[in-house]
């Protein structure tokens, strides 16, 4: 009896993962086949003229010297502000992480608009920025600027999760072993959010890779100075769509071959930094 | 008390599933079966169904085709009219892949002429002509007398090089080299911070205050008088924009098609695009 009811129960579970894994599948269908068609729509010789394309070399190379420097200030800035949002409580805090989400939600041309009213040459701080008459709109660091104001929100949202995860008794001993705030921050906080921060960091990096509208509003499309990979892909597209089509093959080639080198790189730090107890002893023994 | 472990029992995991399902189905089954709100029973012979039109227009026909609307469903009751305003590389896009477009109007002959070879379209027809002029931000008015003055402007924005109001700067620019000065293009181009990606990304940089100057249509000009200074460009210097429409092959609504095409080159449609600005399609060019 037992081991026709164990043999049932096996079924049963299989059954369910089975229904679980072909819900899940249609949406892994829906998300898998545009990027299919995009493949299949292009043939080896288009892409190879993508490659060519003038547009291409100057622009990669922008996108990916923007995206690294808008990726380090958000980490720089993101890390300490979710550190602070996940560890304060009060109704200021929870206003200041709602701030920090509203730039998920606005549509990117929207956002390119609000930069433009803030840190434009007729904006809110243009007394103050610009008392010579020059103004940060279409040059490159208008680019990283609209990068970060889309993207930061992700790594943040990522971090401060990651931060509110950490078991807060191991914070309350290390403060009790006497380690200074920073040093609690520094030796305790960032090891073991260190896979929530990865995950944010690569989310945003993403995002930044791909940011388009905010881009065009506030850093305008020059070769070579404001002109990123997809405001590349758009200006191909006003020409010759199969161009276009070759071009976001290699903005998706660039991003996968991002993605598996930064999670190889990381496949095995994260893992080491949660277990190791020499983040949590490191501080005891400081001074 | 009790209830609670026989329900999760007899409700195991997969058989809640298939009950979800199963009241989804059954809700609806019902909604089906729930009887349609009948229409009040007419004394009048039911009108002829009413259809939506559909047009394709080019962003720069927004205000024109609108106030064109009011008037047209004054004298076809039966029909809606959608639109859809984009640039004319889009709109041709979305026609190559099938949209369900009745009308397509363009700013440039070339998107027409290559969907008209690809048998996507019907025989277009010249309905507007379109000038382009140079937009100058309030603070730089004073400094621009003339056409040829631009070269003086240190921001300037155009539209990309295969945006049609781009493709007619670049013409604009080379007969200013020819005439004004050999090295007129060059000294612009080098001005030049953006290359927008449509015509109105170029009026909004100068409405903004962003750029000094830029080259739109008149009618874009118009629409934001009050906020900008208007160069007109020397017509021996100018390229004429002409804007062509067309039914969409395979319209399920081609009558109502024609007779919109109709309007808007008949007299009272004529009327009101040149109230936007636009010229008619044949005569001599504005002095």
């Amino acid at each position: 009896m037992t081991s026709t009811g164990e043999q049932r129960l096996a079924r049963r579970q299989q059954l369910q993962r089975a229904l679980l894994g072909a819900v899940g599948g249609l949406l892994l269908l829906f998300l898998a086949l545009p990027v299919l068609g995009l493949v299949a729509g292009t043939s080896w010789a288009d892409f190879r003229a993508g490659l060519a394309h003038p547009l291409v070399w100057p622009a990669l190379r922008l996108s990916l010297l923007t995206t690294l420097v808008s990726l380090v200030v958000t980490v720089a800035l993101g890390t300490p502000l979710s550190w602070t949002l996940a560890h304060t409580r009060g109704r200021w805090a929870r206003a200041a992480e709602t701030l920090v989400q509203l730039p998920i939600v606005i549509p990117p041309a929207v956002a390119g608009i609000a930069m433009l009213l803030a840190f434009g040459r007729r904006g809110l701080l243009a007394g103050w920025l610009y008392p010579e008459g020059w103004s940060v709109t279409f040059t490159t660091s208008a680019v990283v600027l609209a990068q970060i104001f889309v993207s930061a929100p992700f790594f943040v949202q990522a971090a401060v999760s990651a931060f509110r995860r950490i078991e807060p008794n191991l914070l309350i001993v290390a403060r009790t072993f006497g380690a200074s705030p920073w040093r609690v921050f520094l030796r305790v906080g960032l090891p073991l959010a260190a896979p929530g921060l990865a995950a944010g960091a690569i989310l945003s990096w993403a995002r930044a890779l791909g940011e388009f509208g905010a881009t065009l509003m506030f850093a305008g499309n020059l070769e070579g100075r404001t002109q990123t990979l997809p405001l590349a892909i758009y200006t191909a597209l006003e020409a010759d769509l199969r161009a276009a089509q070759a071009l976001s093959i290699v903005l998706m080639a660039v991003a996968v071959a991002l993605l598996l080198g930064v999670r190889a790189a990381l496949g095995t730090a994260p893992s080491r930094a949660v277990s190791s107890s020499r983040a949590v002893s490191v501080p005891a023994g400081g001074p | 008390m009790i209830m609670t472990p026989r329900l999760s029992t007899r409700f195991s995991p997969l058989r809640r599933l298939w009950l979800c399902a199963a009241l989804v189905l059954l809700a609806s089954c019902q909604q089906k079966e729930a009887p349609a709100p009948t229409p009040a029973p007419a004394a009048a012979p039911a009108p002829a169904a009413r259809q939506t039109l559909t047009i394709f227009a080019a962003a720069s026909l927004r205000d024109a085709f609108g106030s064109l609307r009011d008037e047209f469903i004054k004298t076809h009751t039966d029909v809606d009219i959608a639109f859809n305003f984009a640039g004319s590389q889009d709109l041709r896009t979305q026609i190559e892949h099938a949209a369900p477009a009745d009308v397509f109007a363009s700013a440039d002959k070339k998107n027409m002429n290559e969907l008209q070879q690809a048998s996507k379209v019907g025989a277009p027809a010249v309905f507007a002509r379109n000038e382009p002029v140079v937009v100058v931000a309030q603070e730089s008015a004073a400094s621009v007398a003339s056409f040829a003055d631009l070269p003086k402007l240190k921001r300037i924005v155009i539209g990309g090089p295969d945006v049609p109001i781009g493709r007619y700067t670049g013409q604009i620019l080379d007969n200013a080299s020819k005439s004004l000065a050999a090295d007129f293009r060059q000294r612009v181009e080098a001005n030049v911070v953006s290359r927008e990606l449509d015509v109105r990304q170029v009026l909004n940089k100068v409405v903004l205050g962003e750029a000094n100057a830029g080259v739109v249509y008149r009618t874009d000009a118009n629409s934001a008088k009050h906020k900008v200074g208007i160069v007109t460009i020397p017509p021996e210097l100018n390229v004429i924009a002409e804007y062509p429409i067309a039914i969409v092959s395979g319209s399920t609504h081609a009558e109502a098609a024609a007779e919109w095409v109709k309007f808007v080159l008949s007299l009272a449609g004529q009327a009101l695009l040149q109230q936007a600005g636009f010229i008619a399609p044949a005569g001599p060019p504005p002095t």
